[in-house]
């Protein structure tokens, strides 16, 4: 296998954006999978591709239209799903739905090649440029340290948003803090993975992670773990066999969960069970 | 001497084009424990709300532990009102254990960017021995029976060192054995901590003996007042259910309180 590819200043920065973006995207994913809002997660990356295609139409940068659109949603989508007593997924099915027209609208109006929004759909790692990297290391920074800075704050409200309010912690805030780094995870790796794409590489991993452990700490790393392992695995695929790395990515992430799915200890509890739980004396 | 600890003052509350509370007033001494029943949808959840702050006023005032509540202060006052909410459905996938679970009371009292120390987790350890859960500390929050959660929902509270406990229905979707369990629980927690103490309840098996005073409510309103004795009569009870006499009387035939 000839690997001088590797040695490619293109290839490095898709190793790299690889890296950043797997650990933003599976970080965000743990939030997701726990606070069962993956409709949420969808809506909002299909907002982020709806405004990146405004961008392009009206000649503004993408990216400023992606997070300025999925921030909009979670604006509108954060009051539902804070309301907590009813089930907000009609509400945020209409808006997935609104998200979806207003991007093929934008695409439809915008003259000439749509190579660039056919770009944003499927995403490609490997044109990804230094700036690219820096805004994904800047997010990625961000979202690891915000869980880190807040981890106890971030655990109960993962636990149980009223409870959290009950014993004195801003769990409003914490939960559209939430949505906006999701928001903003979406939208600088919206070019690298592409919209369609970019939900599975959130999902997949902490869906995976939290098969295999009951702890939360360890269920961040491994999800960081499998963002990363996702992201290497699926380059080097798309390099071997010459296939849309987005969609390596995303199908190595699949499989990882899968392979955790059929080895998940959550799925014997009864053995589980029968196993000494008592640590003190 | 003034040892009121809860003071409400003619308190509206709606969720929308529902009423929850209607005008009610109500104080609570230091250390009392007051029982309040009533059918559901009577607004007993509200109130305790109100009482930490998470309710919100339409009109009306409420002062707790002497602070007046605001909008802005709730988040200071809540911790130091100890609240337990109905009994949920947890994911019995949560990444958590019980221990982990009884310190989140402890978050709010530690202020940001500080983790629990070796105090905070005596504490913990304290809390659970209180309520018999030590031999499952370790076990997944999710994998715990109805009664059990409740243990670790009470443990929680008092993790916080509240002034004032609030418990909604605690014993609600529990089997008999469960529900004394609890009961018996709740009132040794008030002997030992003599914590201010209201605790919600639809149902009288489940009114706690232990109760200094019972407050009933029925559509929004306070509808009676006064000592167990002298209010939970066939009658008042046939009126506040809307239930004939007798019914009332073949199910009191039932009822064995702790």
């Amino acid at each position: 296998m000839d690997l001088s590819i590797f040695g490619y200043q293109f290839m490095q920065n898709a190793i790299l954006s690889a890296f950043l973006g797997g650990i933003a995207c599976a970080t965000i994913g743990v939030f997701v999978v726990l606070m069962h809002m993956p409709f949420i997660g969808v809506c909002m990356a299909h907002a982020a591709f709806a405004g990146a295609l405004l961008g392009l139409w009206l000649g503004f940068n993408p990216m400023i239209g992606a997070f300025g659109v999925s921030l909009l949603s979670a604006a509108i989508i954060g009051p539902l799903a804070d309301r907590g007593e009813l089930n907000p997924e009609t509400s945020v099915g209409v808006i997935f739905s609104l998200m979806l027209g207003l991007a093929f609208l934008f695409m439809g109006l915008m003259p000439g090649t749509k190579s660039g929004a056919l770009e944003l759909l499927w995403g490609s790692i490997l044109t990804n440029t230094r700036s690219d990297i820096i805004f994904l290391g800047v997010v990625a920074a961000v979202v690891v340290g915000l869980v880190v800075g807040f981890y106890k704050e971030i655990q109960a409200t993962i636990f149980h948003r009223d409870m959290a309010r009950s014993v004195g912690i801003p769990a409003t805030i914490i939960l559209y803090g939430i949505l906006f780094l999701t928001g903003a995870t979406i939208t600088v790796s919206l070019r690298s993975i592409g919209g369609l794409l970019i939900f599975s590489l959130i999902l997949n991993p902490a869906a995976a992670a939290y098969q295999l452990t009951y702890s939360m700490k360890r269920m961040f790393l491994l999800s960081a773990a499998f963002g990363v392992l996702s992201g290497w695995t699926g380059l080097l695929l798309s390099y071997l066999f010459n296939v849309p790395s987005g969609a390596t990515i995303v199908i190595t992430s699949s499989v990882i969960f899968m392979i955790a799915a059929i080895f998940s200890p959550k799925r014997k509890v009864k053995g589980w069970q029968g196993k000494p739980l008592v640590e003190e004396p | 001497m003034n040892n009121t600890v809860i003071n409400i003052e003619n308190a509206v509350v709606s969720y929308r084009e529902d009423i929850a509370l209607r005008g009610v007033s109500i104080k609570v001494r230091s250390g009392e424990f007051v029982g309040i029943v009533g059918p559901n949808g009577a607004g007993k959840t509200t109130l305790l709300t109100i009482v930490n702050g998470l309710g919100r006023l339409l009109n009306g005032k409420v002062w707790v532990l002497g602070h007046y509540l605001t909008p802005g202060n709730g988040h200071f006052l809540r911790k130091k009102v100890g609240y337990v909410p109905q009994v949920e459905n947890i994911d019995p996938r949560m990444p958590m254990n019980v221990r982990e679970v009884v310190m989140i009371g402890r978050y709010g009292l530690l202020g940001l960017f500080r983790g629990p120390d070796k105090d905070d987790w005596k504490i913990v350890d304290e809390v659970l021995e209180l309520v018999g859960m030590t031999h499952l500390a370790q076990r997944p929050i999710g994998h715990l029976s109805g009664g059990e959660q409740q243990r670790v929902a009470i443990a929680r509270c008092l993790a916080q060192e509240p002034e004032v406990f609030l418990l909604d229905e605690p014993t609600a979707s529990l089997d008999w054995k469960a529900q004394s369990e609890i009961l018996e629980l709740v009132k040794r927690i008030h002997q030992l901590r003599r914590l201010t103490t209201l605790f919600v309840t639809h149902d009288l098996n489940s009114l706690p003996v232990a109760c200094d005073r019972v407050v009933l409510m029925k559509e929004g309103l306070i509808w009676g007042e006064g000592s167990p004795d002298e209010l939970l009569t066939d009658d008042n009870l046939s009126q506040l259910y809307d239930m004939p006499i007798s019914a009332v009387e073949k199910r009191r035939g039932e009822v064995v309180l702790t």
